[in-house]
């Protein structure tokens, strides 16, 4: 029993179908549980008013996009190292995946920010790197749209992909060399944070407990989707197979 | 390799285009900002030296997809796969060429066009410099994007999707260095990064610009 | 309905916004999942 054994497609499969519906209920249930707890349960902020509300879409949206990336980033690698076609298309799955996660990361961000800091956009670091981690999977996307043949096009996609994290990173830093910003340090998941130890930017426990709660149901979500996407994905592959085995047949 | 360059070098200029055309994009992008800014001096010298970084990254993108799109068309990239000379090799030497006849006249040009911008006085030194140190970077950068589409019909939007977020961090630094000369700031840091970066860049990219040729070659 | 004073615009299009995007790339995901395992079950079908 090994992890590798999930890279043959039909044991692949074979689990993921039986897991699935367990996720995708768990997933629906504790994403609704945090998201509505943060909606109808939670007091206002003293400072933010009901808008501290958002911050159970912002946090986990934003936490996922990077790992979703993170994850496309192992599996890339996966892919170039022991060439095991279901983790390629786990990449690929897991992309549009991403993209929403960093669109919703930037919404609500935007939403959030016209009230508190006066505007809907600032060119502030860390709004910025999530523009360019956009930009990102939109090239990693549309490669894999542009090129035809599957092989071919998990093998560049990868090395985009591995290429693109150092370039990610690279800018994560050069934009926070380029201009100070607005946005408050993380504070989630410091230890002091949750429990008050520290400063009075923390997040107090109120708003602490669905907020985890949401990240858990986002994680769930998101492993939901790659699972389903991914079993697409092998579906639709398999549909080429079959495609061209009937040409060669008829040939 | 020396013969891979010579003869690189010798297409771009005489295969009309190539050469020519980025430095008039260059030139024309620069005309073209006065129009839209207005022709204040305060405020294009404010904006110069950002405006030359963007106009030469814009410039450099141009000419990308000539870098391996016509070898690949007549099949004298599957030679040089062949050949006796490692990809990663030729990669590079492209690359090179590719900055010889693209990057070398942008930053030849760039003082030039940075008279008719009011570049102020302090900056034309850093500007120089910092392109200089940047677009052999943004040619590595480029060349590794063209190796990626090389083997698609449209590439050409697609190669911009992908090649210019790869550019930002090199923007950033480039314009940086700039910025602070022109004000008479201290330009040690950003320069020592944007050098780094290209150092970085120009010694690692080639191995996966490589790859990837040898993927879509497959 | 909890109270949302005078954020409640902003609050409401966030939750609207952010529930959109899930639901569309959630019913994206599952149609095309159903679509494309139809098509592999009639192919399956008549390859017998």
């Amino acid at each position: 029993m090994s992890l590798w054994e999930y890279a043959n497609p039909v044991k692949f499969m074979a689990t993921s179908g039986r897991i699935l519906p367990a996720f995708a209920v768990a997933a629906a249930v504790v994403t609704l549980a945090g998201v509505a707890w943060g909606f109808f349960a939670t007091p206002e902020d003293y400072k933010q008013g009901a808008t501290v509300k958002i911050i159970f879409l912002h946090v986990p949206a934003a936490m996922m996009a990077i790992n979703a990336w993170a994850m496309m980033l192992v599996c890339s690698l996966i892919w170039v190292v022991r060439r095991h076609h279901v983790s390629a298309l786990a990449a690929k799955a897991a992309a549009p995946v991403g993209v929403a996660m960093t669109l919703i990361a930037l919404f609500t961000g935007a939403v959030w920010g016209q009230p508190m800091w006066g505007t809907w956009w600032a060119w502030d670091p860390r709004l910025t790197s999530f523009l360019i981690l956009f930009l990102f999977y939109l090239g990693y996307m549309a490669l894999w749209a542009a090129i035809d043949d599957p092989d071919t096009a998990a093998d560049l996609t990868s090395v985009l992909c591995l290429v693109g994290s150092v370039f990610a990173i690279l800018s994560r830093y050069a934009v926070n060399f380029w201009n100070q910003g607005l946005h408050q340090g993380a504070s989630v998941l410091r230890a002091g944070a949750v429990t008050g130890a520290d400063t009075e930017e923390k997040v107090s426990n109120v708003y602490a407990v669905p907020l985890f709660v949401s990240m858990a149901g986002f994680v769930l979500l998101f492993i939901a989707l790659v699972l389903l996407r991914t079993r697409t994905e092998i579906r639709a592959r398999r549909i080429k197979a079959l495609e061209a085995r009937a040409r060669m047949a008829d040939a | 390799m020396r013969a891979l360059l010579i003869r690189d070098i010798r297409l771009a200029v005489r295969a009309g285009g190539g050469f020519g055309l980025a430095l008039a994009f260059f030139l024309i992008v620069v005309v073209l900002v006065p129009f839209a800014v207005g022709p204040q001096p305060d405020v294009l010298g404010e904006i110069a030296a950002g405006v030359l970084w963007l106009g030469a990254l814009l410039a450099c993108l141009l000419s990308l997809d000539r870098i391996f799109a016509l070898d690949h068309e007549d099949g004298s990239l599957d030679l040089l796969a062949t050949a006796p000379v490692p990809m990663e090799g030729v990669v590079a030497v492209k690359a090179l060429a590719h900055w010889l006849t693209t990057g070398l006249p942008l930053v030849l040009a760039a003082p030039v066009l940075g008279v008719l911008l009011h570049l102020p006085e302090p900056g034309f030194v850093w500007l120089t410099v910092s392109l200089a140190v940047g677009t052999p970077a943004l040619s590595v950068i480029g060349c590794f994007g063209a190796a990626l589409t090389v083997g698609l019909k449209r590439g050409g939007l697609l190669l911009s999707l992908i090649v210019l977020p790869l550019y930002v961090p090199v923007l950033i630094f480039g314009a940086e260095v700039a910025r602070r000369g022109v004000e008479g700031f201290a330009v040690g840091t950003p320069l020592a990064l944007l050098g780094g970066l290209a150092a970085g860049a120009v010694a690692l990219l080639p191995f996966a610009s490589a790859a990837a040729i040898r993927i879509n070659l497959r | 309905m909890p109270e949302l004073g005078k954020y409640a615009g902003e609050v409401l299009a966030a939750y609207g916004g952010s529930i959109a995007i899930l639901g569309g790339l959630v019913w994206l995901s599952i149609r095309s999942g159903a679509k494309v395992r139809a098509r592999l079950r009639a192919m399956e079908e008549t390859r017998k």
